[in-house]
């Protein structure tokens, strides 16, 4: 089996490649990402191998980039779109919500949107204003959307080629602090489905869940949990809609204790729903209220004090002795 | 500023054949329509009409959500409906129904949408619905699909090949309240920078509901698109034979590979925005007369007239219309209502468990109050 240590960044880069050799319907496009190779670098070079009608710079207007590519697919091709940064992602909010999300129950069976949106998305990389955000209750909450969040390099590569493959409109976010570790990617192992949940790591005494660049957080305090004789199960939800509750469930019934995380805001948020969910069918099962690690419900703050703002492992390992003290 | 050229025209007000100056590179494709094809265009305009009101009446009747009439806009919407290509594509508003009609689409997919019954209408991949896409509500969003669709003709290597046949154009209608909105102008930016095949379809009737058209733009709309890079014309949207030439002309065009371009047709809306509406509050009695006046299918029945068109002609568009209008009536009071698959069938094309799920509690729950809910 072959197997190539990549940063996640090159992992994408290597889907992305791997999709659009597959079927040449797939275009990609967006700001600055043919001759540039994008601001993070995850289209380099795909320009010098597909040519300009594969890989489009396209003028600076988001609605624009997800309206045209509406229009694309409805062609026949299948557009994967990459927005430059979380945070601007809004202006295209209207054509993602109102057109890209609704066409498919619109047309009554009769139209697909295979279309990607990825998203560069979270902080950890000290950026000013609009460039760190965590956006993914906005689309999840969307009807018609599906949404995932990869964590590790192989599951970039593998998750980017099955959203390409999917008939309906995937929002794709990519976890930006993660872009340059590297991990293992299997070349060609057989793909797991997009919308499975991941138990990242197996432990008794407390299940976390999480996704993106909080699945290495909640393995980190995993990791210190058991230096004190804690056992943390950890999950990678993978899928922020639809969720696969069944590796959750299964683990709580396990453990009794839920704690999850996630670098957004609490209040109307994934972690939110998935806490509501385990709470109605499981129970019986829990011995602890499930507890939610959240950025506050305070806009972004500015980069110097993000650490203020953002979940950590050790806002984690204190929610963990509260839910096992309870 | 320089002044304006006048918008293109053929027929003046009162239907005297006058081609405005400026008017001569449209004119081969006035004197290529034959009698018949004239006649189609009053029938498109006629039967429309009468479709419209007794839409408007089924509304009023309790029988409609909603009815947009397309009434004073027949010229304009017959004349570049008649000059596009079985290949074109067309990507409407919400108030195109001649468009739909000689398109090939049934308009009961439209009166589906207007009565309550159905979120979509009709399918755009089956070929007798002549490419008519669907319906777009959020304004100036299909703009964008349109020129989209336009860059994948172009990347498909569908346009300038000398082949009428293959050769595709992509139209996309809207309205003078749209051109504020941003992807309007961002359409116009993606055609002009990828040269697409979109000819820009405006149909400017003195209204966004209540709003003037001088509170959207202080110069005349078709100015706008040569910002761009777009080259753009004005027509006199209540001429048929302008709408049609002018059309057939940008649409040659765009096939040929010659890149975008823009149409404003000047018309009104005779009435109402749709059956919410009422324009008392803001149309003045004298705006109202002198669009009356300028009526598209009174001036067009005197230009067949003068030619000679029989009044046995007359007669039979008046009872195909009735025919017609009969028809939808009787249709509309069948339509059934949807049922619970409608509600979840579609959302996603492959299999979702949280849809899934939800629609079997609902069935459940539907059941448990025995009978036919």
């Amino acid at each position: 089996m072959a197997v190539e240590e990549l940063p996640l960044a090159k992992a994408i880069n290597a889907g992305l490649r791997k999709a659009m050799r597959d079927n040449d319907k797939v275009l990609l496009m967006g700001e600055d990402i043919g001759t540039l190779g994008g601001v993070f670098r995850v289209t380099e070079g795909i320009k010098a191998e597909f040519g300009d009608t594969r890989v489009l710079d396209t003028p600076l207007a988001e609605s624009g980039i997800v309206g045209t590519a509406i229009g694309l697919a409805l062609r026949g091709y299948r557009p994967v779109c990459e927005i430059q940064f979380d945070g601007f992602v809004y202006p295209a909010f209207n054509q993602i919500t109102t057109q890209l999300a609704k066409l498919t129950n619109r047309g009554r069976g009769t139209l697909r949107m295979p279309v990607v949106i990825r998203i560069p998305y979270g902080a950890h990389i000290g950026a000013i204003e609009h460039h760190m955000e965590s956006p993914e209750a906005y689309f999840a909450h969307t009807a018609g959307l599906r949404v995932v969040s990869p964590s590790t390099p192989n599951d970039a590569y593998w998750m980017i080629q099955e959203s390409i493959e999917s008939n309906d409109p995937v929002i794709f976010f990519e976890p930006k602090s993660r872009y340059w570790p590297k991990g293992p990617v299997e070349l060609d192992a057989s793909a797991s489905p997009l919308h499975a949940s991941r138990v990242a790591r197996t432990g008794t005494d407390a299940t976390l869940v999480g996704h993106g660049a909080m699945v290495t957080m909640m393995l980190q305090a995993a990791e210190l949990a058991a230096t004190e004789g804690v056992s943390l199960e950890v999950i990678d939800l993978r899928s922020l809609s639809p969720v696969d509750y069944t590796p959750i469930l299964d683990s709580v019934t396990k453990t009794g204790r839920l704690v999850v995380c996630q670098e957004a805001a609490g209040f109307v948020s994934v972690g939110s729903e998935i806490a509501a969910t385990v709470a109605e069918r499981a129970f019986y099962s829990l011995q602890a209220p499930v507890i939610r690690v959240s950025g506050f419900d305070v806009p972004m703050p500015a980069p110097r004090i993000e650490n203020l703002y953002l979940p950590d492992v050790d806002r984690i390992l204190e929610a963990v002795d509260r839910s096992l003290a309870f | 500023m320089t002044t304006p050229p006048p918008a293109v025209q053929f027929l003046a007000t009162d239907g005297t054949f006058a081609p405005s100056a400026g008017s001569d590179e449209y004119l081969p494709y006035i004197e290529a329509l034959s009698d018949a094809q004239h006649e189609q265009f009053y029938r498109d305009m006629f039967v429309i009409r009468r479709f419209d009101t007794e839409c408007t009446n089924l509304q009023r009747q309790g029988q409609m959500a909603l009815w947009p009439p397309s009434h004073g806009q027949e010229a304009a919407q017959v004349g570049s409906a008649r000059a596009t290509r079985a290949q074109d594509h067309i990507f409407p508003s919400y108030r195109e129904h001649v468009v739909a009609k000689i398109r090939g689409v049934d308009l009961m997919g439209i009166v589906g949408l207007m009565r309550g019954t159905t979120l979509g209408g009709w399918d755009v991949n089956d070929p007798k619905n002549g490419n008519f896409h669907g319906y777009t509500l959020v304004l100036g969003t299909q703009t964008l699909h349109a020129t989209g669709y336009a860059m994948g003709v172009n990347f498909d290597g569908a346009v300038g090949t000398g082949n009428p046949d293959t050769d595709t154009a992509v139209v996309v209608y809207f309205g003078d309240g749209s051109t504020s909105e941003g992807d309007v102008n961002e359409a116009m930016v993606f055609a002009a920078s990828y040269q697409t095949p979109t000819v820009f379809f405006l149909q400017n009737n003195q209204w966004a509901i209540s709003v003037p058209v001088a509170t959207q733009s202080r110069v005349p709309l078709y100015l706008r698109p040569r910002g761009f890079g777009i080259p753009s014309v004005q027509v006199d949207g209540n001429d048929v034979l302008a709408s049609y030439a002018v059309s057939a002309k940008h649409l040659d065009d765009a096939r040929n590979g010659l890149g975008p371009s823009y149409i404003e047709a000047m018309t009104y809306r005779i009435g109402a925005h749709t059956t919410s509406d009422d324009p008392t509050r803001y149309q003045t009695d004298e705006q109202l007369a002198h669009w009356v006046a300028r009526d598209p299918i009174l001036r067009f029945e005197t230009f067949l007239k003068n030619k000679g068109a029989s009044e046995a002609f007359f007669a039979d568009v008046e009872q195909e219309a009735a025919d017609f209008a009969a028809d939808i009536r009787r249709r509309t009071l069948e339509l059934p209502n949807p049922t619970i698959d409608n509600l979840f069938d579609h959302v996603y094309s492959e299999p979702h468990p949280l849809i899934t799920e939800q629609k079997a509690w609902l069935a459940n729950y539907e059941a448990s109050f025995g009978g036919d809910k």
